[in-house]
């Protein structure tokens, strides 16, 4: 009985930990409304956070009965997400860099779930085309510096969104880059305090019973 | 009492609130419709996770029930039931007549990548952006009649 209790805390903790990236990666992404280098990528990362950040409400409320409690009234500690999605990146090679690594790793993760969990299979299908627009732009950028150098950069990052293993190993050989020592889940960085004063700072200002 | 044929009648005339030229039915995001003890049990399937729509939706599904008399039971089912190839054929041709080039079934989508201006019908087009206004639609170009046009997605 314990055993199984501790197996269910487990699985729970792994669908917060994919619920929280997809809310931090939402909100990083939606960053670039409005300040893209180019219009059409304006829309495109505006879309692609709106479904990030959808992704996070379903499986929200897969573990609790108030979404929006969980996404938004927790301590910044008690976020389960991984540090290479808090980082504020200023750039577009590091921004392009993010969402193709992003979108690799969350692959191997999404498919890993599908047998088990029905909704990660309606997640895999919309993210075919969030693969399309980072696999679009990694054939352009591939062969330049800046877009290379920002990968070896956040490849630690990426590497410590999955666990280590079997998904980390797929991770490795899709990317093509050597095993190093990951960033991992479990400490933050500077940018989730950043991003968390300002994702739940109308709700902490909100007079008690409000209604939205 | 209301019977599953009525509930099917009365949701055809809600619109989709973001392309009101088609219903929820012609959408195919209606699942199911079950009569039971004077509740009427409706399973809906969100098109894509992050619509904003999905609530208007719900509290439509649910006015129109109660307009019936009956009382609604909305449940939105999180599954994978859902693709664009659940749209009707008479959702599809209302979409195209509206200026939105229909999505093609998924497996001719994934062989081939044709897609066909719905203003003159060539399918001499190009993509501007696979994102566009909603989460379902990306942005094409047509060369033959020179006119951007939205192409529903097709998942």
């Amino acid at each position: 009985m314990a055993a199984l209790r501790t197996r269910q805390q487990q699985y729970e903790r792994e669908l917060l930990s994919l619920a929280d990236d997809e809310l931090i990666i939402g909100w990083r992404d939606s960053e670039w409304t409005g300040i893209a280098p180019l219009l059409e990528e304006d829309v495109a990362f505006s879309s692609i956070a709106q479904n990030e950040i959808g992704h996070a409400r379903a499986l929200y409320e897969l573990l609790s009965d108030d979404a929006d409690a969980l996404a938004f009234d927790r301590a910044p500690d008690d976020y389960r997400c991984a540090p290479f999605v808090e980082l504020k990146l200023l750039d577009w090679a590091h921004a392009i860099a993010r969402r193709w690594l992003y979108e690799v790793a969350d692959e191997i993760r999404i498919r890993a779930l599908k047998e088990s969990l029905p909704l990660a299979a309606k997640i895999d299908r919309e993210e075919t085309y969030h693969r399309m627009h980072a696999e679009m732009w990694h054939e352009r950028l591939r062969d330049a510096p800046q877009f290379r150098e920002a990968v070896e950069e956040l490849w630690p990052y990426a590497l410590g969104m999955l666990p280590s293993g079997e998904q980390r190993d797929a991770l490795v050989s899709r990317v093509g880059l050597a095993q190093v020592e990951a960033v991992e889940r479990g400490m933050h960085t500077d940018g989730l305090a950043e991003i968390w004063d300002e994702m739940t700072m109308v709700r902490r200002s909100a007079p008690a019973g409000a209604q939205w | 009492m209301v019977t599953a044929e009525q509930v099917w009648e009365k949701l055809e005339e809600i619109p989709d609130p973001e392309i009101p030229v088609i219903s929820l039915v012609d959408l195919g995001v209606i699942r199911s419709v079950d009569v039971r003890d004077g509740h009427v049990h409706v399973e809906f399937t969100p098109t894509f996770l992050g619509c904003p729509a999905l609530e208007v939706m719900k509290r439509a599904l649910e006015d129109k029930v109660r307009e019936l008399g009956a009382e609604p039971d909305v449940e939105v089912v999180n599954d994978d039931s859902w693709g664009t190839d659940k749209i009707t054929a008479t959702g599809r041709e209302k979409l195209r007549v509206a200026g939105f080039a229909p999505p093609a079934p998924r497996l001719v989508q994934l062989q081939s990548a044709v897609h066909r201006c719905p203003y003159c019908g060539s399918t001499d087009t190009t993509l501007e952006n696979l994102f566009g206004p909603t989460p379902c639609r990306s942005l094409r170009y047509c060369n033959g009649c020179r006119q951007p046009f939205e192409q529903f997605k097709t998942i």
